[in-house]
């Protein structure tokens, strides 16, 4: 019978011929955490004596949720963390190195057939490099760190294949944005997501981090992509290894299959409060927004960048409309600089916040007024999630669509504005 | 193990996400879970805080805990004296923390049980019943894997009882 690569994945590392529904110990390759959900990592490490990661490949933790530091509460975490990392020499990222999720893969610490864990719900994202990676809590990502393994029902896999062409200023997160609205917040929870199909060949690397990284929204444990020689150059340009490059068995069970047609794909937006919330942007012409972000570890690589760029390039923003850019990582700031896209953005009116998290998860850095609408490149937009509860609208859509918003103060369809 | 308490339902009933459980506002800078638990679902329901007592059941529907990995959602609750929580389903990470930090989650139809009623759920058994109406459900049985982590009191104290996993 054959395998998924979920199934092949927890098979290789729990040395057991696995299939879904069963529950085995597997051993982790590697594991991370942030600022926000470190300090209970420690503890519980602390508590059952560690001295050094167990798992494979080691750990790492991230100071990007709250970075730059906004307050002493919490200057208080970031030194709990230093000192920890410090103290048991684990490598860090601190302030202005960029989102953990851009950060480890960048870093070369997640390889092709690798199984990862992280204290972190957008670790899924590494499924973008054909690697199993998904989130839990911290008190799972400890139990990893300090055995090198974690428990794990090998999931059931849901295929999603997406045939034909995307149309023009249509891209990754809009085909995202679609699969969530059919599947649903919920509908492939405790999955293994795995595309296929033309549209997904055709995809760049970074297209497919986007999509990797949205599959929580619809409930999935792994979204393990396809290795092809799009992630070989990838990782050869990283000068990386190649990993265990695990594939999808023609006959392996997969519980359920949806079809998409790329060309029949358009511009979305999810509205508030809800991921699976999705309409065409077209429709929602009229509705007026104070606020735009572009960023966070779905759609704030270069490629992101200068998506937006390529539609603000000698305009200006809506004098209505504040642009946040906050850049995925350092490296992707540095890119944005020498390729022009930096002085092409901050020309159009934009402000740009240090490589990390910025406003996404409400703590600092562009925070919205009461009764405001934002528009937002990012994965989320529950109630709240920018810090302030009070009315305000987060509506979730590509850099090209929050570009062109940005420009007219109304959400509005990318294809609609000229370059 | 059997569990009493009072009934607290929210709205939305579906979808209640760990953003609305704990706020990111406060979950990144307060480490203390007792203070922390002043502010659980403070963004759909600002009063629940006070009125919740020890022992206390929150009742929801689908995909309770979707969202977030912030293991703080189900460390605020536990502190603020939830006993338990009844859904109809839940999402993975925040299913796999509450076991993780001895909450129990106990999946079941909830349509039938109201805001304020006293529940009495029987976590060996999976009966739930209504002491208001006298209704009972039985609700999905608890993994044996889960069962052994609250017999431990979490995952940290099984792995210090048993120096690995020992979850068969
Ligand atoms: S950018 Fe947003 S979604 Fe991504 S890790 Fe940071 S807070 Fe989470």
């Amino acid at each position: 019978m054959g395998k998924t690569i979920a199934e092949k994945v927890l098979s290789s590392h729990s040395e057991l011929d696995c299939s879904a529904g069963e529950i085995v110990i597997a051993s982790v390759d590697f594991c991370m955490s942030q600022d926000g959900t470190s300090t209970m990592m420690i503890r519980e490490l602390e508590s059952l004596g560690f001295k050094s990661p167990k798992t494979t490949n080691g750990m790492t933790m991230v100071i990007d949720h709250n970075s730059p530091c906004p307050s002493v509460d919490v200057a208080k975490i970031h030194t709990r963390m230093r000192d920890f990392a410090r103290a048991n020499s684990i490598p860090l990222f601190d302030v202005g190195e960029g989102i953990c999720h851009q950060l480890v893969p960048e870093s070369g610490k997640v390889l092709p057939g690798d199984l990862v864990v992280g204290a972190d719900s957008h670790t899924c994202t590494y499924g973008a490099l054909n690697a199993c990676s998904t989130g839990l809590g911290s008190t799972d990502v400890a139990a990893a760190a300090f055995t090198g393994k974690l428990w794990f029902k090998v999931p059931d896999t849901y295929s999603v294949i997406v045939n034909g062409k995307m149309p023009r200023r249509v891209g990754a997160k809009d085909l995202m944005l679609s699969v969530i609205g059919s599947v649903t917040a919920d509908g492939a929870t405790y999955k293994s997501v795995e595309f296929s199909g033309e549209a997904i060949d055709a995809s760049s690397m970074d297209g497919r981090f986007t999509m990797a990284n949205m599959a929580v929204e619809m409930g999935a444990k792994f979204c393990p992509f396809a290795f092809d020689s799009k992630t070989a150059s990838w990782l050869s340009a990283r000068g990386l290894g190649k990993g265990a490059n695990v594939s999808c068995d023609p006959d392996a069970i997969c519980e359920k299959k949806y079809d998409f047609d790329a060309s029949d794909i358009v511009p979305k937006v999810a509205k508030p409060h809800a991921v699976d919330n999705v309409v065409d942007a077209s429709t929602l012409k009229g509705t007026k927004i104070q606020q735009a972000f572009l960023g966070t570890c779905t759609n704030g690589r270069y490629s992101d960048l200068e998506a937006a760029a390529r539609i603000l390039k000698g305009k200006h923003i809506n004098a209505g409309v504040r642009l946040i850019v906050a850049p995925a990582s350092r490296a992707v700031l540095v890119e944005a600089i020498d390729g022009g896209v930096y002085a092409a953005l901050l020309k159009a009116g934009a402000t740009f916040v240090a490589p990390g998290c910025g406003p996404c998860v409400g703590t600092h850095a562009g925070i919205p007024g009461d009764g405001e609408n934002v528009i937002s490149t990012a994965n989320r937009n529950f109630k709240g999630r920018m810090g302030n509860n009070k009315d305000v609208g987060i509506y979730l859509a590509s850099p090209e669509t929050v570009a062109a918003s940005s420009l007219t103060g109304e959400i509005t369809d990318p294809r609609e504005v000229k370059e | 193990m059997r569990l009493s308490g009072i009934v607290h339902r929210f709205s939305p009933n579906d979808d209640i996400n760990t953003d609305y459980i704990i706020s990111g506002r406060y979950k990144f800078k307060i480490d203390d879970m007792n203070e922390l638990a002043k502010h659980v679902m403070e963004d759909i329901s600002p009063e629940f805080s006070g009125k919740v007592r020890n022992g206390d059941i929150i009742v929801a529907g689908r995909n309770f805990g979707c969202g977030s990995s912030r293991e703080q959602a189900p460390r605020a609750l536990k502190a603020a004296g939830v006993s338990a929580v009844i859904a109809k389903s839940y999402a993975r990470i925040f299913y796999r923390s509450c076991f993780n930090v001895g909450l129990p989650l106990v999946e079941c139809d909830t349509d039938w049980i109201k805001d304020g009623d006293i529940i009495t759920v029987d976590l060996d058994t999976g009966e739930v019943a209504d002491a208001r109406t006298g209704q009972k459900t039985k609700a999905k049985p608890i993994p044996k894997t889960m069962q052994i982590l609250l017999q431990d009191g979490g995952l940290i104290p099984h792995l210090r009882k048993h120096g690995d996993f020992a979850l068969r």
